[in-house]
């Protein structure tokens, strides 16, 4: 996306293109805020004429009016900064041992080679499956729900970073080598450098993968947290409760996600 | 005039390996560059003209035979070579000053001695206004200059030239082989040009060499003698003499197209 501060229309027929470009985005904007507009109001209303059961469904105003309630028992914030904490922790470890591991199965061929059918069957099994082993041997804590979260998005950051080290030019390598440059120097001045828009998009990914980890670490666990919330909820059928932490939860990864996309933009600042 | 070797080659042969078998790449190549000398490579595609260079420049060993370097049998790239690669492999991440100054920093020379001699060419170069600028910010041809620039920043004796202007437009080509010949003389470098373009190496070399197809010998060496008023590329290509290299570099050649 371009800056608007920098755009100066250099004709009158270069301004008439920038407005054109400008209403199309704003046309995009204003049609995604009405969607979602719509359907607030289709549900509200739909549940007020008894249209859908908003027992089982809930309801916009209900939502507010549990956001109230939580808020004012206070318990609000205290769910929502565990669980986001947890993520985050979980997500930065994910994102830092995978990248490190992945600098591992770079530098050593034979280790690349020796680990590859194990990532491959670790790649496929569903992590969650391993939450109740996990529980077992940490207890049942925030510890036990951050090992879920970095377990969740470890592999595929492993494979995903280490597939863009290897993707590399060879000629770049090739490059540095004609300088008489040393394994090490190859890593931190091509191979790193090279990679950073793959580990933003690892990162990206990464988000959505904590959140599972945490979310499901939550369930099992269930002590505090969104996703305790959100058990606990479905348990005694206060779908509102389920509901308003489902709509905080959209909030949250929305929020980190456009934390990822602004390092992405600070990072990579030689895209204009 | 007699001046130092500073490439000699003695009957150098490298094979590749692979589990399918072995591919001879050169065959018993010998090959003396003087001091000063520009000398040009032509030879079929896939030939192993860009292996000859690789040799040079010690990215690999010779299965057979001797690269000596300025009298000196070397162990593994040194900074008295400097290689310029088809693309300009400018990281797009550093600017063109850091860009430049990459070799440098490799050899850990940076200081201010270093860095001042490199906006220095910079400057000379035509491109000391785009020092901060990243490479996506320049033209094919001001990023082959300063990937040229970058090559000679670390102040090599020799430098091998592989393609350097393949992936530029015909226009871009022609006016960058210029500038980039007369900077390499006038610095003083001995130069090694690999090329498929026969005017290329005509008009930029004091010396073609001829080679075979695959596995690359030497077919035959000529001694380029051109009657022009400057010494430059594209002058180079108007004299008389031109047209007969070109005719009898293109017959050894035996280029056919199927």
């Amino acid at each position: 996306m371009f800056n608007r501060n920098k755009i100066k229309a250099a004709s009158k027929e270069h301004a008439m293109y920038i407005a054109k470009i400008k209403r199309k985005k704003l046309f995009i904007r204003l049609t995604q805020i009405s969607i979602l507009i719509l359907f607030i109001i289709l549900w509200e209303l739909a549940a007020r004429f008894k249209i859908i059961d908003a027992f089982i469904t809930s309801q916009p105003t209900r939502i507010v009016n549990t956001l109230v309630n939580l808020h004012e028992e206070g318990t609000l914030w205290m769910h929502i900064s565990i669980s986001i904490i947890e993520t985050i922790v979980g997500f930065i470890l994910g994102t830092a041992l995978g990248t490190a591991i992945a600098i591992v199965l770079w530098w050593s061929d034979f280790i690349a080679k020796v680990a590859d059918p194990y990532l491959v069957v670790l790649n496929s099994l569903p992590k969650v499956a391993l939450g109740p082993i996990i529980i077992v041997w940490i207890g049942a804590g925030p510890f036990a729900i951050i090992t879920m979260a970095l377990l969740v998005s470890l592999i595929v950051t492993i494979i995903t970073v280490l597939n863009g080290f290897l993707d590399v030019s060879p000629d770049k390598i090739k490059l540095l080598k004609t300088f008489g440059a040393t394994k090490l120097q190859i890593l931190k001045k091509v191979i790193l450098p090279a990679s950073i828009p793959t580990i933003i998009a690892a990162l990206k990914i990464n988000v959505g993968m904590s959140w599972v980890g945490v979310i499901v670490g939550e369930f099992l666990v269930s002590k505090a947290g969104l996703g305790h919330l959100i058990v606990y909820g479905g348990q005694v059928f206060k779908l509102d409760l389920v509901m308003t932490s489902v709509f905080i939860l959209s909030i949250a990864a929305a929020l980190m996600y456009q934390f990822t996309t602004w390092l992405e933009k600070k990072l990579i600042k030689w895209h204009n | 005039m007699n001046r130092k070797e500073v490439v000699s080659l003695k009957n150098v042969s490298l094979k590749y390996y692979s589990l399918e078998g072995e591919t001879p790449a050169v065959n018993d190549i010998s090959l003396s560059v003087k001091e000063g000398e520009f000398i040009g490579i032509v030879g079929p595609s896939g030939c192993g003209k860009t292996t000859i260079l690789s040799l040079i420049a010690r990215l690999i060993k010779p299965t057979k035979g001797q690269v000596l370097v300025d009298g000196k049998l070397v162990e593994g790239p040194s900074t008295d070579v400097g290689y310029m690669l088809q693309q300009d492999h400018l990281f797009e991440w550093r600017t063109i000053l850091q860009n430049v100054l990459l070799g440098l920093e490799i050899h850990g020379k940076v200081n201010q001695e270093s860095r001042a001699k490199a906006e220095r060419l910079l400057e000379t170069y035509g491109l000391g206004e785009f020092k901060n600028h990243y490479p996506d910010q320049l033209s094919g041809g001001m990023r082959q200059r300063a990937a040229l620039i970058r090559t000679l920043a670390v102040d090599p004796k020799i430098l091998l030239l592989d393609e350097p202007f393949s992936a530029l437009d015909y226009q871009t080509r022609l006016a960058i082989s210029d500038e980039v010949s007369t900077i390499i003389r006038k610095e003083g470098k001995t130069a090694l040009l690999v090329t498929h373009d026969i005017s290329e190496a005509i008009s930029m070399s004091d010396k073609v060499i001829v080679l075979t197809k695959r596995p690359a010998t030497i077919k035959s060496i000529h001694e380029i003698r051109l009657t022009c008023e400057k010494d430059n590329p594209i002058s180079r290509r108007q004299a008389p003499e031109f047209r007969e290299y070109f005719n009898t570099i293109w017959k050894e050649l035996e280029v056919h197209v199927q």
